[in-house]
């Protein structure tokens, strides 16, 4: 993976005794909080409900061993022994206290990891494809073009202080798993007619209060233009977003205003000047970078301890089926660690968990971690003989649950258990819903689905795309819980469709129940996936569920 | 006729630790809802706001809450506020542990 040059090191070090010096001017009152609040945040640091809250980033969702280990520290030294991963890549923890922080970022910058830009109206970490390097359907490994792109943005003097933050999403296979049709700035890896690679550039896509999918501004961009159209596309924004309304300041409001044709040709208008001033530089970094992200060497073995393992033991088996997916090597498999046992908090790992990961990633996954937006870690590069033994390991710890992709692997944002923000609880409904599918064996049943939970209108959870999303909401002071069906974060992106009238707290894991014990009663056969299914019927069928065929009539 | 004032205690976060806390009628920060002044005249209200934002190095980002009397003393009206007096659902963590030890 890429590790930090001179420049690199010395900018993440500077700003840490930059901070430090910050925080003791804080906490000695030369500034006050109106002042230190936004240095807080262009550090990550973010104060909560409880207490404060630290979000570091994990560049591309990749992490090395020593630096899940240094996580693990951090949450030992400085927190309450535990992490949370997020849906953008980051991990958050969150219980440090104020004095404490300039040490936990000098720890971080020791094994090359920082919390800069994780807040603020900046372009924020750039995530990927958790897959990337190892997808049996990649084109190119993503991360060298999200690497190149966060080394541009970081500090980028002209986008600082843009209308509003800013997110970049890359995947390097035509089968999008990193959600770019919901990004400020999707890139998605094609080729085109000659062959050549290059990404298609989606723009204006983004949940929150007015979910939108991105539309294409160009369906081939070359590599070689990578820097400057996406430059083009920032300065293009920089200049016509909305400073005057927050909530209409992302590049979402601005391309669905100004139009997609006209925005497109602003675009393609400001990239022909900056064009040229582009002399190469860019790709000749592009070059280096992806030396450092070259494939490991990887192993030429038998595999039949597999294949017999595979039949002979039926819980490897289920684990096998969900949390595998292909390798481009035939020998090797991809394997999602879920990070989503029944009943625990989604995302959260303990400091003992991150260093058996580590230790596993060492020992059989040639030292590769990724942690995915939907909030479980990756080994994207296990040999199948060495599959037995991890999952064993894994088990001992509680990391072996085989439900990735299923019912209860849900996205849930920290919601008002943490969130300053937030309207209502997400991880609550979330574990209630693992437990009771679980408790009722309909899981393998129900078979692929996607529940993605936020606690307020921001959608942290990605409540939009998921094929039930669920979003917590404050009505007349108390929690109240949105349904929408139908939302899908792949290439074929959709945002989901409101079933009607909201359920309370205690109400939702039952609405939830009836919506799927519909859906196993109108499936035309078990491989009839809910998404599938949804698409046939529509709403219908599913408002009769939810509210009664009455109540079905009232909604419409 | 003017509508009628919502009792409300000030709230805030201590700046070192983060921790929720609330002002009591003597001038200190309290852990505890139950130990926070209530305070059911706006006027009054607005006097120990300012009385609060005015102590930097201690608290960060004080504001009013709504609040109700109770057998113990005031009592959070909002779901919000209800979980900012003891910590998250998911684990045993916050004043909800700090106060048990």
């Amino acid at each position: 993976m890429y590790s930090y040059s001179d420049f690199d090191e010395a900018f993440v070090r500077t700003r840490v005794a930059q901070f430090t010096q910050q925080v003791e001017r804080r906490l000695d009152g030369s500034l006050t909080e109106e002042e230190f609040r936004p240095l807080r945040l262009m550090n990550g640091l973010y104060l909560q409900l409880h207490a404060y809250m630290l979000r570091v980033a994990i560049p591309y969702g990749t992490l090395s061993p020593d630096q899940m280990r240094q996580l693990a520290l951090i949450a030992d030294t400085w927190d309450k022994g535990y992490g949370h991963f997020t849906t953008r890549q980051n991990i958050q923890f969150n219980w440090p206290k104020l004095p404490d922080v300039p040490a936990i970022l000098g720890a971080l910058a020791d094994v090359e990891m920082h919390a800069i830009q994780t807040s603020g109206n900046c372009v924020r970490n750039v995530t990927a494809d958790h897959f990337a390097g190892a997808a049996a359907d990649e084109i190119a490994d993503p991360r060298p073009y999200a690497e190149l792109l966060r080394q541009w943005s970081t500090d980028h003097p002209e986008f600082q202080f843009l209308p509003r933050k800013f997110k970049i999403a890359i995947t390097g296979s035509p089968n999008d798993r990193a959600v770019t049709k919901a990004h400020d700035i999707g890139l998605r890896m094609v080729r085109n007619a000659a062959g050549d690679a290059g990404f298609e550039v989606m723009v204006g896509g983004g949940l929150g209060r007015t979910p939108m999918i991105g539309v294409t501004v160009r369906e081939f961009l070359l590599e070689a233009d990578l820097l400057p159209y996406v430059e083009a596309v920032l300065s293009v924004y920089n200049t016509l977003g909305r400073r005057d309304n927050k909530y209409k300041a992302r590049i979402k409001i601005t391309v669905h205003e100004t139009g997609a044709a006209e925005i497109t040709r602003m675009i393609e208008e400001r990239f022909a000047e900056l064009r040229p001033l582009f002399g190469g530089n860019d790709m000749k970094l592009l070059e280096e970078i992806t030396a450092a992200f070259a494939p490991p060497a990887f192993r030429n073995a038998p595999t039949d301890a597999y294949d017999a393992f595979y039949k002979a033991d039926p819980t490897f088996r289920a684990w096998a089926d969900t949390n595998l997916a292909p390798h481009r090597d035939a020998q090797y498999a991809i394997v999602t660690i879920s990070l989503k046992a029944h009943g625990e908090t989604p995302g959260d790992a303990t400091s003992a968990q991150m260093r058996l990961i580590a230790d596993l990633a060492e020992r059989h996954g040639h030292s590769d971690l990724r942690i995915s937006h939907e909030q479980n870690v990756i080994l994207p590069h296990v040999h199948k003989s060495d599959l037995p033994a991890l999952h064993a390991a894994l088990a001992t710890a509680g990391l072996a649950t085989a439900n990735v992709g299923l019912l209860s692997d849900i996205i849930a944002c920290p919601g008002m258990d943490y969130c300053a923000l937030a309207t209502a609880r997400s991880i609550p409904v979330a574990q209630d819903l693992a437990t009771h599918f679980e408790a009722l064996k309909l899981e393998h049943e129900i078979g692929p689905l996607k529940i993605k939970i936020s606690g307020c209108i921001n959608a942290c959870g990605h409540h939009h795309v998921g094929h039930i999303g669920i979003l917590g909401l404050d009505r007349a002071g108390v929690e109240n819980y949105q349904i929408t069906l139908g939302g899908d974060g792949t290439e074929t992106a959709v945002i989901g469709d409101k079933t009607g009238p909201g359920f309370a707290y205690t109400e939702i894991i039952p609405a939830v129940e009836r919506i799927l014990r519909a859906y196993l009663a109108l499936r035309l056969e078990a491989s009839e996936t809910f998404l599938q299914a949804y698409r046939r019927v529509g709403m219908d069928p599913f408002k009769a569920a939810l509210y009664g065929s009455e109540g079905a009539k009232d909604a419409a | 006729m003017s509508r009628r004032f919502t009792p409300k205690v000030v709230t805030a976060n201590l700046l070192r630790e983060g921790d929720v806390v609330y002002l009591t009628t003597d001038d200190r920060w309290s852990a505890l809802h139950q130990d926070a002044e209530l305070i059911d005249d706006e006027a009054h209200a607005q006097m120990r706001l300012l009385h609060a934002a005015a102590q930097k190095l201690l608290v960060v980002g004080a504001y009013l809450a709504d609040a109700k009397p109770g057998p113990k003393g005031p009592e959070p009206t909002h779901f919000r506020e209800e979980f900012r007096t003891r910590g998250p659902s998911n684990y045993n963590h916050g004043k909800q542990a700090d106060l048990a030890s």
